[in-house]
């Protein structure tokens, strides 16, 4: 115990300073009070991986890290579509994963965000369409926003969240 | 030599000793079978459509024994019901790449199971995606195809479905559990949910660019997959790769390796309802993932390795900081360790949870980490090092006890052993160049990558075309042969400790599916 204490202590607080959106000089204090006027709690996002190499969600995975601690500016994972505001998804939609996407979808309340993660899902990326691939996440449910990279860095993936939230809110 | 080969053996293009053999349907079974009663493993079995060619369909079957990897190709006549022999009495794990080899070309293979594997419905019962006409950009409606799972009846059993969905950052498949108040009596998976046609879109593409798919196959494993495929294409073509080079690459698949195994440990101790050990090892992740950018210009590396060599150098400063950051890991891994080896509730999850015994893994082909958690210690870059490894001496982490425990502590060692494997790499890493040119492949040639990923081998198979085209490519996942094992390290444990014991496994979906 003195040791897992006496680590944490020596560590510290890793966490930087949030990006702010590019778009909007918006420090993120009234961002945070925005999200709050608006839904009257954190912003939360469910994750949803619709045939991606995996790549995306290992990024995705490390806005919980240290570093970026995205909790601590009032924005969490949620574990079902029924309690989102916004729905992240990566991936190629694969053709085995079309309904499930639909499904959950539509599971999400409105109004509802959908942010399409990485070149696959922006665009389908190296698997465009074929007959097991129906490209990209536009495709198949309506998107407010998309990040590109492959897969896009953890900052890229945070600057769009916090994008679509300032354009819709 | 191999178990079971006598004559008609060619050599075949690889980075690790390798022979091939033709044979008839009896051999095929007889081939196995002595592989098996010598200690051998499947690697991978897939099959081809060469109507074009031959009128045939082929299936090959790729064994690591013990003085390398064999291929065995057994071919059959086009007609309206092609079949082959099953090897799933010698080696169970082949069961699932029969249902995989039918879905994608039609071919049967003699045994019971004919429930579809990757296709979902989504392209109709009588195509089949593999088969040379049958065009990739094809596009079918998706139609609702029942999968039949084997029911479990008696008092107060209960099925629990979970996924495709789940709830958490992770790759979808359907996990079906029998249970009884909380133990679970019986796990069948369901995967394919992933399939995105990689194998057919490797043959719309040129032997140069392939790299960059193979990346994608499993991004968790990008190092891995293109390297060996790159090692495919370069043995084909008779391409040495610059020193520098090599060294590069194996540097890059360790740094793979520690952030797998880093971000595994981290999730582990959060299964086991330790946040610290998350926190710490996420923390320990990025650095290394920021260490990575520095140094190969990337966090994760995607685009690193290219035929013929890598992508970019290290900037000047890069050894001095390399060596300082694994100086650092190491006296955290060591604390870190330490508190996980001393914490009573840890350990309490960790120990004698989904146990999967040395006999179970053994007689279920089991590979890689998981293997070497279950006292099967095996692992390519010390079996069979290819260059830089055959001047590393990679020491092979082995555990007995099969449990959550023992997976983690490989995890453990393997994260030890990569930090000395970098540091001698970095302090070797001598000036040169760091590609080479690799001219087209001729059309016909077999070439075979294997590399020790950080999940266990993986395999590229790649036949050339003519022009430089592809003209097949199969890619090999330790999952395959790992996912079913799962189904047995479950039974008798707690519903609750599922998560923990898939975590333990971490096998790849979008690797398997294809």
């Amino acid at each position: 115990m003195i040791n897992t204490l006496s680590r944490m202590i020596r560590t510290g607080i890793l966490t930087e300073e949030v990006p702010r959106a590019p778009k909007a000089d918006l420090p993120i204090g009234n961002l945070q009070e925005k999200v709050r006027k608006i839904l009257g709690r954190a912003l939360c996002i469910r994750h949803l991986d619709a045939g991606s190499c995996n790549g995306c969600e290992l990024e995705i995975q490390a806005l919980n890290n240290p570093y970026y601690n995205i909790e601590g500016i009032g924005i969490k994972f949620v574990a079902s579509p029924r309690h989102a505001d916004l729905l992240l998804v990566t991936g190629p939609v694969s053709v085995n994963m079309e309904e499930a996407l639909k499904r959950t979808f539509d599971a999400v309340p409105d109004p509802k965000l959908v942010v399409a993660v990485g070149d696959c899902g922006a665009c389908g990326g190296i698997f465009g369409k074929s007959y097991a691939s129906r490209g990209a996440v536009a495709d198949v449910i309506p998107v407010d926003h998309t990040v590109k990279g492959c897969p896009p860095s953890p900052l890229a993936i945070l600057q769009a969240i916090l994008e679509t939230i300032q354009t819709t809110a | 030599m191999t178990p079971g080969f006598k004559e008609g053996t060619k050599t075949v293009p690889s980075n690790l000793p390798c022979s091939r053999k033709r044979v008839g349907a009896v051999e095929w079974r007889e081939i196995a079978k002595s592989v098996r009663s010598a200690g051998g493993r499947l690697f991978a079995l897939w099959g081809t459509d060469d109507r074009d060619r031959d009128t045939c369909f082929r299936v090959f079957a790729v064994y690591l024994h013990s003085s390398g990897v064999a291929v065995v190709e057994h071919e059959m006549e086009g007609g309206t019901k092609p079949t082959y022999p099953s090897l799933r009495e010698y080696f169970p794990s082949a069961l699932r790449m029969e249902r995989a080899i039918f879905d994608l070309l039609g071919i049967k293979s003699i045994e019971p199971d004919h429930r579809g594997w990757l296709r979902h419905g989504g392209w109709p019962e009588d195509a089949f995606p593999l088969r040379r006409d049958f065009d990739c950009n094809n596009q079918f409606a998706a139609a609702s195809a029942p999968y039949p799972f084997v029911q479990v009846e008696g008092d107060g059993v209960h099925e629990i479905p979970v996924g495709p969905v789940h709830a958490g950052t992770i790759e979808p498949g359907h996990f079906r559990f029998s249970v009884v108040g909380e133990k679970v009596l019986r796990l069948e998976e369901r995967l394919g949910y992933k399939h995105k046609g990689i194998e057919k879109l490797f043959e719309t593409m040129a032997q140069k660019e392939g790299h960059r798919l193979a990346a994608r196959i499993s991004g968790d494993s990008a190092v891995a997959y293109s390297w060996a495929y790159c090692a495919a294409l370069e043995a084909a073509t008779g391409t040495i790769c610059p020193h520098r080079a090599v060294q590069l690459r194996a540097l890059a698949l360790e740094h793979e390796r520690l952030a797998n195994h880093l971000g595994d440990l981290g999730a582990l101790g959060n299964d086991a309802g330790f946040a610290f050990g998350l926190t710490h090892f996420a923390r320990m992740k990025e650095d290394l993932l920021r260490t990575n950018q520095a140094s190969f210009s990337a966090r994760y590396l995607m685009d690193f390795l290219v035929p013929g060599g890598v992508a970019s150098d290290l900037p000047n400063d890069a050894p001095r900081l390399l060596l300082d950051r694994y100086r650092s890991f190491e006296a955290d891994l060591n604390a870190m360790r330490n508190t996980y080896d001393n914490h009573a509730g840890v350990q309490d999850r960790f120990r004698e949870t989904g146990i999967l015994s040395q006999e179970t893994a053994y007689n279920l082909d089991a590979v890689g980490l998981i293997a070497r958690a279950s006292g099967i210690p095996h692992d390519l870059r010390s079996d069979f090092p290819w260059p830089p490894y055959d001047k590393m001496k990679v020491k092979v982490s082995s555990q007995t006890s099969g449990d959550v425990a023992a997976r983690v502590a490989v995890r453990f060692d393997e994260v030890i052993e990569s930090l000395r494997i970098c540091r001698a790499l970095v302090a070797e890493l001598r000036s040169g160049d760091i590609a080479t040119v690799v001219p087209d492949a001729g059309p016909g040639l077999l070439g075979i990558g294997a590399i020790e990923g950080w999940r266990g081998p993986v395999l590229v198979a790649l036949e050339t075309g003519s022009n430089g085209s592809i003209r097949r490519c199969h890619p090999h996942d330790p999952s395959w042969q790992n996912w079913p094992l799962i189904e047995y390290a479950i039974l008798g444990n707690l519903v609750p400790d599922f998560p923990l014991i898939n975590k333990s496994f971490n096998l790849s979906y979008s690797g398997h599916d294809l």
